[in-house]
């Protein structure tokens, strides 16, 4: 890297020219006061940093999270001090807990006023701690490029997540002898653990001899990017798959050994074959309560077997009987090796039969039929994209429909926030992961609430005109919350109805092609010229008012008490 | 998606552990560790922190009564910092450790001879005498200079300071020989990412 070497260089150049370095081609952000330096550098380099002006830096950490997950590279924001670097703590907590890549650069005031109360100052390190993988403030120039290294190298390796670098004014202004090194290796981190071959031995041993084996597979496997290794292990041990939430689209849901999503509102099949199954073999998730119900109570029959990345999940939720400390790439792929070929036909005919009961149950509970259902919306969706749309999702009812019943056959097509639940997630999320794969069709879905959370982010479709779809599914309340007040709180609808202002004008307001959908017979036809217009489009599909999502495993009950209705 | 999930109760029994945490010398490094313990409403008892036998390599001593199941996960989370090289549990018989205590009381109390036997009872010492009060150091577990407070008193304690645990664990394995182990175990990091993205 001599030839990259410069003298009087600014901090702010540093920054401009590490992300440079790291083959960053498109940053979300914002200006303001402490972050100018680095804005003016990034002036001379617009053509190669395609910067994304967002409404508001919440807008511009979910856009970079929604790039990060649909490319499986690192996102990159900019935001300045105070207000800019508070606004971005939803989001990074949704990184954090969703395992996203992210380097953040926030502009801080001058070192000297650190600590004064000054304009626009917080304690940014001390609020983003908690919610990072990694935070670092910078007050030198010569430190920005080791920073910035160490910065990247710890978003992207290991289990990922966001990292926050705080960048004071005068160590963006101040001088420094360029040169970038990129980090490979810190003393006290080791992201990559060794493969654990006697723990996978005695893993292939358990599966060998099980009768009904079942694997749940979560993100790990799209982060390792071990969706093949996934494929190919399954379909020699013939072993059922389901998914978690964020797993979905890691292995294809038309697979004859796909069996379903699980957890709270999940499939009736998986969920219910936890507690029968005698070999659990869980790949890159962590058990989150939203999966296991009563924790208790959850595949307490079965040998777990649990491949993560993370060490602290082993064993965090759930003792394994055979913990692999593990990438999952390297693990799946190991374990193929090890273990025999087998089929199972009769163990996925229960499978297959619990569907059957979960699918007639559902139609005979069904809602009166000339109402406007989302599972319809999502499954016409899925079938005039073929299963091959790059699906946002937002947080709610329509988010579990979406999980239902899109039919996600390829990679990296289902970003949704799981472990944090961010409403107003979606269409930012989905500016992010449109710039980061143009050519894929990108469907926000989102409910009505959750999209008047970040609806500003209209204006970033417009200037930066992004061809996203929006598709907002209108049940004029707040969905899911009212779901579990007319089930567990006596119909008492406390501050869940929701009056809206007129989506199809206010996307017109922002130059975006818009249409309504109110009755059935407008679905096909609606949905149809959504896909076909070239440009950004925004669908608002009026569905009923108290439609509610089965199944669900209420708080507290186990996975084998799903209700059906 | 809906409320929070009820919290399972842990069936087993609170001890005292002693938890030492080797970290990297960084600003804000204390902060990281403890959000560790509030985050899952888990109080410490003390904290001491120096620098170790290592050049350039803190360690933490932190006493706190929980839960095995809840320490275990603590030092779970603990060893996922970036800038954390190794953290230890450790129940009490497995530490030798000390705490130091300074009392100040009035000069006028040692001319009731009592005073003196009690600081020699307990094997104290007088650090410092001023013509109006004296500090008594008295350095022992817990419970003994607990019991030196207690008999000082009724004569007048005008300022009392306890430090936190400070302690050595009695297996022999030494730090530096864990530190070694570490940089053996480190390969370079590859970037699987940048070498298989699929964009």
């Amino acid at each position: 890297m001599n030839d990259m070497k410069t003298m009087n260089c600014t901090g702010a150049q540093a920054v401009i020219r590490a992300l440079l370095a790291e083959n960053v081609t498109t940053i979300f952000g914002y200006p303001g006061g402490a972050i100018m330096p680095i804005y003016d550098a990034l002036y001379d380099h617009r053509d190669a940093l395609n910067h994304v002006l967002v409404r508001h830096e919440q807008g511009a950490i979910h856009a970079a999270q929604g790039y990060a997950r649909a490319t499986g590279g690192t996102g990159v924001v900019f935001a300045t001090s105070g207000p800019g670097a508070t606004n971005l703590i939803t989001g990074l907590a949704d990184a954090q807990i969703d395992s996203t890549p992210l380097v953040c650069i926030t502009g801080q005031v001058a070192s000297a006023l650190l600590g004064t109360d000054a304009f626009q100052e917080t304690d940014v390190m001390g609020i983003s701690m908690p919610v990072t993988k990694w935070n670092v403030q910078v007050t030198r120039a010569e430190e920005i490029p080791a920073a910035l290294a160490k910065a990247f190298h710890i978003a992207r390796t290991g289990r990922p997540g966001p990292v926050l670098v705080d960048i004071t004014k005068d160590a963006q202004f101040g001088a420094l002898d360029f040169a970038y090194e990129p980090c490979v290796r810190i003393r006290s981190y080791h992201p990559k653990p060794e493969l654990p071959l006697a723990a996978l031995q005695e893993a292939a041993r358990l599966l060998d001899g099980a009768s009904k084996p079942f694997m749940v597979i979560g993100q790990g496997v799209l982060l390792a990017h071990a969706e093949e290794e996934l494929l190919r292990f399954a379909e020699k041990t013939g072993i059922p798959v389901a998914s978690t939430l964020l797993g979905l689209g890691a292995f294809p849901c038309d697979h004859p050994l796909y069996v379903g999503f699980v957890g709270m509102h999940g499939d009736y099949a998986p969920n219910i074959k936890t507690n029968e199954c005698d070999v659990l073999l869980a790949v890159g998730m962590r058990f989150d309560d939203r999966v296991t119900g009563d924790v208790s109570r959850y595949a307490k029959q079965a040998k777990v077997v649990h491949i993560d990345i993370d060490a602290a999940e082993i064993g965090k939720i759930i003792t394994p009987h055979v913990p692999v400390h593990a990438d999952a790439k390297d693990a799946l792929r190991e374990l193929t090796t090890l273990v025999q070929a087998r089929r199972h036909p009769d163990w996925l005919r229960e499978f297959q039969e619990a569907k059957r009961v979960e699918v007639e149950t559902l139609a005979e509970n069904a809602m009166p039929a000339e109402e406007l259902k989302m599972d319809e919306v999502v499954q016409l969706l899925s079938a005039r994209t073929r299963g091959e749309a790059l699906v946002v999702t937002d947080v709610g009812q329509h988010q579990m429909v979406a999980a239902r019943h899109y039919r996600y056959r390829k990679t990296r097509s289902n970003i949704t926030s799981g472990g944090l639940g961010t409403m107003g997630f979606a269409l930012p999320a989905a500016i992010g992961a449109k710039l980061a794969a143009p050519e894929k069709t990108v469907v926000a879905v989102i409910g009505d609430g959750g999209f008047q959370m970040t609806l500003q982010e209209l204006g970033t479709i417009m200037q930066s005109k992004v061809a996203v779809k929006v598709l907002i599914l209108n049940n004029r309340f707040l969905g899911m919350v009212r779901q579990w007040q007319q089930l567990f709180f006596e119909k008492r609808y406390s501050f869940t109805e929701m009056v809206s202002p007129d989506f199809v004008a206010l996307a017109k307001a922002y130059g975006i092609e818009a249409n309504r959908v109110e009755a059935k017979d407008g679905l096909d036809e609606g949905l149809s010229r959504m896909l076909a217009h070239e440009g950004p489009y925004l669908l608002e599909v009026m569905v009923a008012k108290e439609e509610n999502v089965f199944p669900m495993i209420p708080t507290g009950a186990s996975v084998s008490e799903i209700r059906l209705a | 998606m809906g409320p929070a999930s009820m919290k399972t109760a842990e069936p087993e029994m609170e001890k005292t552990f002693t938890v030492s945490i080797f970290t990297e010398d960084r600003v804000g490094m204390l902060n990281r560790v403890t959000i560790i313990f509030t985050r899952r409403h888990l109080n410490i008892a003390s904290i001491t922190a120096s620098e170790s036998e290592v050049p350039g390599v803190f360690r933490y001593t932190i006493v706190l009564n929980a839960t095995r199941g809840q320490v275990d996960k603590v030092v779970g989370q603990l060893e996922r910092l970036v800038d954390v090289l190794k953290a230890f549990v450790h129940e009490e018989e497995d530490v030798v450790h000390q705490e130091i205590a300074l009392y100040k009381v009035r000069t006028g109390a040692l001319l009731n001879g009592e005073v003196e036997r009690v600081i020699r009872g307990n094997h104290a010492r007088v650090l410092s005498v001023d013509p109006e009060f004296l500090v008594i150091e008295k350095t022992g577990h817990v419970q003994e200079t607990q019991q030196l407070f207690e008999q000082l008193k009724p004569f007048g304690i005008l300022e009392f300071a306890r430090s936190g645990r400070v302690a050595v664990t009695k297996p022999m394995k030494e730090l530096s020989t864990y530190l070694k182990e570490l940089e053996a175990k480190e390969q370079p990091a590859t970037d699987n990412w940048q070498l298989t993205t699929d964009n």
